[in-house]
């Protein structure tokens, strides 16, 4: 029998061409087996493509999940936390799903592509326990992520590149909708969903049309200040929105080896995402119980003193005497359009109610050097960047 | 207009009867719903042919808990109270098992057995003390529950250091290695490897089939008793049990589904559309039956799900039912010897053997047999001067390659015919009708997933703590309202009712803390 | 006449951790080897003229860390070098291949099962969970749970505290891995025969068990829980063939002023009044020493070399019926040159790593069940491993040494010895098997030797040549292993000890045993631990 030996090294996405070519850094890193962009030209310029006019980071790597039959709304609703009997066909949901423990495996996207036929897409790879969660469902779970080209197109002038490009009708598409579009023949799907926290589209197609798409929304883009970014541009636009990013503020549930090291989505402030009122959902009963109990951990949105970013650190309860590790920091960055010291952590209950002052120890270095800070932080309830225009429809020409 | 029950009982097997009958006398109104036209499960007694009648299924009494029987007030009609085993032996030298003691064998073999069968006893009379309650949880840190953890320790520390040690040694050991370290006759290491591996998926090289040997000793000390009547009567006797403390038996009514409603129970529905409403439904039927198909996979959690989707319950145990126009003749046993248990595993590696085919799906060319002729002690099951032969025959896999076709079927009943005629020649000549029911017939007919008694093999991985799985071990299921009381609970397989028991407690005793 | 602190009996690599550790913490020691060469089965050895063998263990990854460093191994010449990947040739023509970077291997599986591929990351986050229990374990001697002293109910209360650390649903699992077969776990993950067999594998390696024996779980974490440079699971090669592990350990047991001495065959340990005393050996001369370590198994050395009126009647026994069996049989080749092996591309990463030639778990199983009819495997489970690919040092450039492990290979054939035409009719069947996904391969050997049980039994003096000493069931393990209440390296006879792989926890090229046995003495002897702890990880 011929063998058809798997490909070795890196993949390369449907961009990566278009990438390289706008490539000025070289510097690259592995993202579920492709290869994707630190930053193509300057992380910096990059965020503010985002921020300031309209910027392309390319999703492909996204995991993608396709599903259908006749049972796919009972499945789902069994599946994540939240009830998907509301979301509509062209609606997109956030959702959450747990084990039967009630810890997060992961958090990702739903598209309600057309009734009945769904599409999860999310950061971690979850096909043994969709299809482990199949069982007694008649419904297909298959696997779409090589096939499906994605690109985010995010920023103020999104929208303009989008309508330019010939889009027409996307000026009524709210938040968390979806539309489909002919692009030369095949189906182009556009969703307003955003990893950035600003007015933002996805775009999802073939991986045959990957290129074409990508050359006219560029040759549309030219006059919105369009350009492509990598990873560091997104990550600083993705903390200000205050969004999670699995093996950084939360361990999928299955990978991970040590009690008590995971995360329920109450302890990551996505208890509205649970909806106790559907009878049955994986983990109800552990978050059940979880709620009746109280939970041990708390997720937190901090504003920090001073400019020096937070990597890595502790939580302190108090800046001196007594001091007591509370948690820790799990992401952190400094806003340049906040002009905040901004970080995502994790405390222990009952510390960190919004409003309160925690104490967060800062290592930073200068010339080789090391320095250690004690740095005064508020706890925050609201994401750090939420413009209107975010939401605005029709979105405004910017 | 739907009848509301305080608790509806799934399936009239003797756990399900004598959870029933529990439930009624601490007065709750209960009503028990069997598929078949009588109660008892795989404990009823059926006639095969005109005029011959057998046990279907189980055909010997074990281990009817001594608790069961208390609280119930039971008293059996046995024909038999303490069976022999008789090994047999293809020249006649036959060995004979009985309590501690073995004849036809040396006097170091006598004498070894002795010890032996002492030990396992003893160890088999801890188990048993298991047998009677709920596995405690392992995770909370409750007192009630660290009592309980710690009388379990406590009772093996009980035993004293040597014994204790030789527990926990022995526990997990294969039955091949003890009988090879102990005895030379081969007949004696074949009659107890069978013992051991009756009923379960195992050779007597496998580890955990001396665990399998303590479980077929714990209850009543490994006696076998024969009720007059064949099985079914000890199952007639639970069910008039049950219906004088006021359950309601129903007959010939399959269950659909259980009926869910907003995350708890609420009901059942039969087959025939009927709706009966209560808030507690215990389940008699297997855990995959009970949750995959009653309840069904919406209504339950996923890992769960998986869980119990891999219990692993594939039966290997066939029934093999003769009526025959008179006793056949064995070399060396007289006609009040075929009253006896007769068994064939000449020796530990034929019982081995015998067990290899069913690792890939097959079938054994040479199986292993345990036979009894209950007519010669009870009359009434055969025609006058008739008799019948009701035999385990081992190994006969659920899951057979190919399927259990018509042909499969004549394969193994004639290699079956064919061991037994190396000990009873004319046997084949004495055979007027035959039944075979082969583990997918069981299932079939007593509706037990993979027609594997126990509901369950009874190895480590799903005994005690976790069975049926992980985290469920204490008859509560994971929606509200839902129990199970067979033999996929703790403590397992057997007609021993503990399973049923140690339900109806825990329902009763949710309900006094609330 | 001289009277040691300590006679170490076998210069295995537990013989001489025991022998360094004592000499570290300033005893007067001597290890005894009976054959020409030490090491035990822990041993490079030149059988073909420029080649050195790795004639029996072959691979590293259990030698512990701690263990390494406290002997400074590094300075008497170990180096260990982690090797990646593996392969399974199949039947028809394809191939299964591990490799090392996870998004290949990913890959790979989802050649065969998407689902298989995704469920490797739940398999292992479960396994390593139980690693980390069992790690903790190894350096620590196993307390005896009938046992009310303190030290023995401290250590059962840190295990206690330990398991229920792992959170409740991780306890019931953790009772369901220890007692289920290595199939039935699997089956928890896996749906592809030939992904369950690749892993398969570790579960019965030396063990006379099948995949579908109940236990076979726990035997694949003792292969698992190996590390070389902190990544779990992968193996290592020494640099000069095993013989360097060996050669390191003498080597600082030296530095620690140790006396090591070759050809002493030790023929009979004397007891007086209840005391070993020393030992005689198999020359005539006598040996006397304060205390007498045993590192050959506990067979050689209670059955053996003791008179059964010196032991309690009860212990005899119960080593009468350790279980030490014969499973495993190995077959070394000198090659010409490097095999290729159509299957897998030109220059693969694969060929680094260890090959198999059985692609399903009934075949593993029908292996099985020709051991427990008398006789080897006709269809082998074969872990072949060309080390030369790693460490070129041990044949000369361009040529390349071989190594097979068989399973299964039973001690005797049917209750008797092999004879030769057997021995060679075993080589073969391996041979074939190689060269069925090998063409070129039969034509490039030069030279290969058989080592049935039996053989290693003869040279190496490990009853029925199991590789650990003993099997590796729950009823011979912890505080079972080798005898229950005899589990902490002490035997009935004062003065006398154990401290090699038939004791806790067991076999491998590990050394935990003679570390664990040394820290022991010296606590007897009241002088200061030399033996390192745990790393821990938390």
């Amino acid at each position: 029998m011929s063998v058809q030996h798997v490909p070795l090294g890196r993949l390369r996405t449907p961009f990566y061409e278009r990438m390289v070519k706008l490539d000025t850094l070289n510097t690259w890193h592995e993202w579920k087996g492709y290869s994707t962009p630190d930053a193509l030209y300057c992380a910096e310029t990059e965020y503010f493509a985002i921020r300031n006019a309209t910027a392309v980071f390319d999703l492909s790597p996204m995991t993608k999940y396709r599903i259908t039959g006749p049972d796919s709304l009972a499945y789902l609703n069994r599946l994540v936390t939240r009830d998907m009997a509301k979301v509509k066909p062209g609606r997109v949901a956030y959702a959450v799903w747990c084990d039967d423990l009630g810890q997060v495996l992961d958090d990702g996207t739903i598209f309600h592509l057309r009734e009945g036929e769904y599409r999860l897409c999310s950061q971690e790879r979850h096909y043994d326990w969709l299809i482990t969660s199949a069982i007694g469902f008649d419904v297909t779970v298959t696997e779409e992520t090589a096939d499906i080209a994605g690109l985010a197109v995010q920023g103020p002038t999104s929208y303009s590149v989008l309508s330019a490009m010939g889009l027409d009708g996307l000026g009524e598409l709210k938040v968390f909708g979806l539309m489909h579009f002919d692009f030369e023949g095949t189906e182009l799907m556009v969703s307003r969903t955003g990893f950035t926290g600003d007015l933002g589209y996805e775009l999802w197609i073939t991986a045959d049309k990957a290129e074409a798409l990508w050359d006219a929304l560029f040759a549309a883009g030219q006059i919105f200040g369009i350009r492509a970014i990598g990873v560091h541009a997104l990550e600083m636009s993705r903390v200000e929105a205050g969004y999670l990013a699995a093996y950084q503020d939360f361990l999928p549930a299955k990978a991970t080896v040590r009690n008590g090291r995971t995360r329920s989505p109450l302890e990551l402030g996505l208890e509205w995402l649970v909806d106790f009122k559907k009878p049955n959902f994986n983990g109800r009963r552990a978050l059940a119980e979880e709620k009746r109990r109280g939970s041990t951990w708390r997720l937190v949105k901090l504003d920090i003193e001073g400019n020096k970013a937070a990597h890595h650190s502790y939580i302190y309860e108090k800046s001196k005497n007594n001091r007591k590790e509370i948690g820790f920091i799990t992401s952190a960055v400094w806003s340049p359009i906040c002009k905040q010291n901004i970080a995502i952590g994790t405390v222990k209950m009952p510390h960190g109610a919004p409003g309160s002052t925690v104490w967060v120890e800062i290592y930073y270095q200068r010339e080789m050097h090391w320095n250690r800070a004690m740095a005064k932080a508020i706890v925050v309830d609201k994401p750090f960047w939420f413009p209107p225009r975010r939401s605005a429809t029709p979105p405004g020409p910017y | 207009m739907t009848d509301k029950y305080d608790a509806i009982v799934v399936g009239g097997g003797h756990n399900g009867l004598v959870c029933s009958a529990l439930l009624a006398k601490s007065g709750k109104s209960v009503l028990v719903l069997e598929a078949n036209d009588q109660v008892g499960g795989a404990a009823i007694t059926r006639e095969f042919t005109d005029g011959y009648s057998v046990s279907a299924c189980a055909h010997l009494l074990y281990q009817l808990q001594p608790s069961v029987r208390k609280d119930l007030k039971l008293k059996p009609q046995l024909v038999a109270d303490d069976m022999t085993t008789i090994a047999l032996d293809e020249d006649g030298k036959h060995i004979r098992l009985s309590g501690n003691s073995v004849t036809g064998v040396s006097d170091d073999d006598a004498s070894s057995y002795r010890a032996f069968h002492k030990r396992m006893t003893r160890f088999a009379g801890l188990l048993n003390t298991y047998f009677n309650k709920a596995p405690p949880r392992l995770g909370p840190m409750d007192l009630s529950n660290l009592v309980l953890l710690g009388r379990l320790g406590l009772s093996v520390r009980l035993l004293g250091k040597k014994e204790m040690r030789e527990f926990l040694r022995l526990i997990f050991m294969n039955i091949h290695d003890e009988l090879v370290e102990r005895f030379e006759s081969p007949l004696l290491k074949g009659a107890v490897s069978l013992d051991a591996v009756l009923g379960t998926h195992l050779g007597p090289r496998s580890p955990n089939s001396i665990l399998t040997y303590l479980y077929r000793l714990a209850g009543d000390c490994g006696r076998v008793a024969l009720p007059a009547g064949g099985m079914g009567t000890v199952s007639d006797e639970l069910a008039q049990v049950a219906r004088s403390a006021g359950v309601t038996i129903r007959t010939g009514m399959p269950v659909k589904r259980i009926v869910i409603d907003n995350g708890r129970v609420a009901g059942v529905e039969t087959e025939s559309g009927e709706r009966f409403d209560s808030m507690t439904v215990v389940s008699n039927a297997d855990p995959k039956r009970t949750l995959l198909d009653l309840v069904g996979a919406q209504h339950i959690e996923a890992r769960f799900t998986h869980r119990i989707s891999n219990i692993r319950m594939r039966g290997n145990a066939a029934k093999l039912h003769l009526a025959l126009d008179g006793l056949p003749t064995i070399a060396g046993l007289t006609q009040d010897d075929f009253a006896e248990r007769l068994v064939i595993a000449p020796d530990e590696h034929y019982v081995e053997r015998a067990f290899n085919p069913a690792k890939y799906g097959q079938s054994s060319p040479e199986p292993i047999v345990e036979m009894t002729f209950p007519s010669c002690r009870d009359a009434s099951l055969a025609p006058s001067g008739k008799h019948v032969m009701s035999a385990i025959v081992q190994y006969a896999p659920y899951a057979l390659k190919g399927g259990w076709t018509d042909a499969a079927r004549r394969e193994f009943e004639a290699a079956t015919i064919r061991v037994i005629e190396r000990y009873a020649p004319d046997i084949a000549k004495r055979i007027t009708a035959s039944e075979l029911l082969t583990p997918a017939d069981i299932e079939s007919e007593f509706h037990i997933t993979g027609g594997h008694w126990h509901h369950g093999e009874l190895t480590m991985d799903q005994l005690m703590f976790v069975r049926p799985v992980s985290g469920a071990a204490q008859y509560r299921m994971p929606v509200d309202g839902l129990y199970l009381c067979g033999a996929g609970a703790h403590p397992g397989g057997g007609v021993s009712g503990a399973a049923g028991r140690n339900a109806a407690r825990a329902i009763l005793g949710r309900e006094k803390a609330a | 006449m001289k009277t040691y602190d300590a006679i170490i009996i076998g210069a295995g690599h537990n013989g001489l951790t025991t022998a360094a550790f004592l000499a570290k913490a300033g005893l007067d020691v001597v290890c005894l080897e009976k054959n020409e060469y030490i090491g035990g089965a822990t041993v490079s050895r030149e059988m073909y003229k420029g080649w050195l063998y790795s004639s029996c263990s072959y691979v590293c990854s259990l030698l512990r860390p701690e263990i390494y460093r406290a002997l400074e191994l590094h300075k008497h010449g170990l180096q260990v070098t982690p090797f990646g990947g593996s392969c399974q040739f199949m039947e028809n023509g394809d191939y299964f291949g591990s490799y090392h970077d996870p998004e290949e291997a990913y890959r790979e599986m989802a050649r065969f099962s998407r689902r298989d591929a995704d469920a490797y990351e739940r398999y292992s986050a479960d396994t390593m969970r139980q690693c980390r229990l069992v790690r903790d374990n190894l350096l620590r001697t196993a307390p005896d749970p009938t046992s009310f002293k303190p030290k023995d109910l401290m250590g059962l209360a840190e295990l206690g505290l330990k398991f229920m650390d792992m959170g409740e649903d991780a306890m019931y699992e953790t009772i369901r891995f220890w007692t289920m077969s290595v199939a039935e776990y699997l089956d928890q993950y896996f749906e592809t025969d030939v992904i369950k067999t690749t892993k398969s594998g570790s579960g019965i390696i030396g063990t006379a068990l099948g995949v579908y024996s109940p236990g076979t779980a726990y035997v694949l974490l003792h292969h698992y829980m190996g590390d070389v440079d902190g990544n779990v699971g992968t193996w290592g090669v020494a640099r000069g063939g095993m013989g360097a592990i060996a050669d390191s350990i003498a080597g600082a047991l030296q530095t620690y002023g140790g006396e090591l001495r070759a050809k002493a065959g030790v023929e009979k340990i004397i007891v007086k009044n209840g005391r070993a005393t020393g030992v005689a050996l198999e020359s005539g001369e006598e040996i006397s020493a304060r205390l007498v370590v045993s590192a050959i198994d506990v067979k050689q050395t209670f059955l053996d070399r003791m008179d059964k009126s010196d032991l309690p009647e009860d212990f005899y026994n119960r080593v009468v019926n350790f279980k030490i069996r014969g499973s495993s049989g190995k077959v070394n080749i000198a090659l010409d040159g490097m095999p290729t092996f159509p299957a897998i591309p030109k220059g693969s990463t694969l060929y680094h790593g260890d090959m198999h030639f059985i692609d399903s778990m009934e075949r593993m199983e029908r292996a099985f069940d020709d051991w427990k009819a008398g006789t080897w495997s006709k269809d082998p489970y074969i872990d072949m491993l060309i080390p030369t690919l790693t460490d070129p040092t041990m044949a000369p450039p361009g040529k390349h040494f071989m190594s097979c492990f068989v399973q299964y290979c039973p001690y005797q054939i049917d209750g008797r010895a092999w004879t030769e035409p057997e021995r060679e009719a075993f080589g073969q069947t391996v041979i074939d098997q190689i060269a069925n996904y090998s063409p070129d391969f039969k034509s490039l050997i030069l030279h290969y030797e058989v080592r049935t049980p039996e053989d290693i039994e003869n040279q190496i003096g490990i009853t029925e040549g199991n590789i650990f000493h003993g099997e590796l069931t729950m009823d011979q393990l912890l505080f079972n292993r080798p005898v229950p209440g005899y589990a902490q390296y002490r035997s009935p006879v004062s003065g006398l000890y154990m401290c090699g792989s038939s004791t806790h926890p067991g076999g491998g090229v590990m050394s935990a045993p003679g570390a664990n046995a040394a820290r022991e003495i010296l606590a007897d002897l009241r002088r200061t631990n030399t033996v390192p702890e745990n790393f821990g990880d938390d």
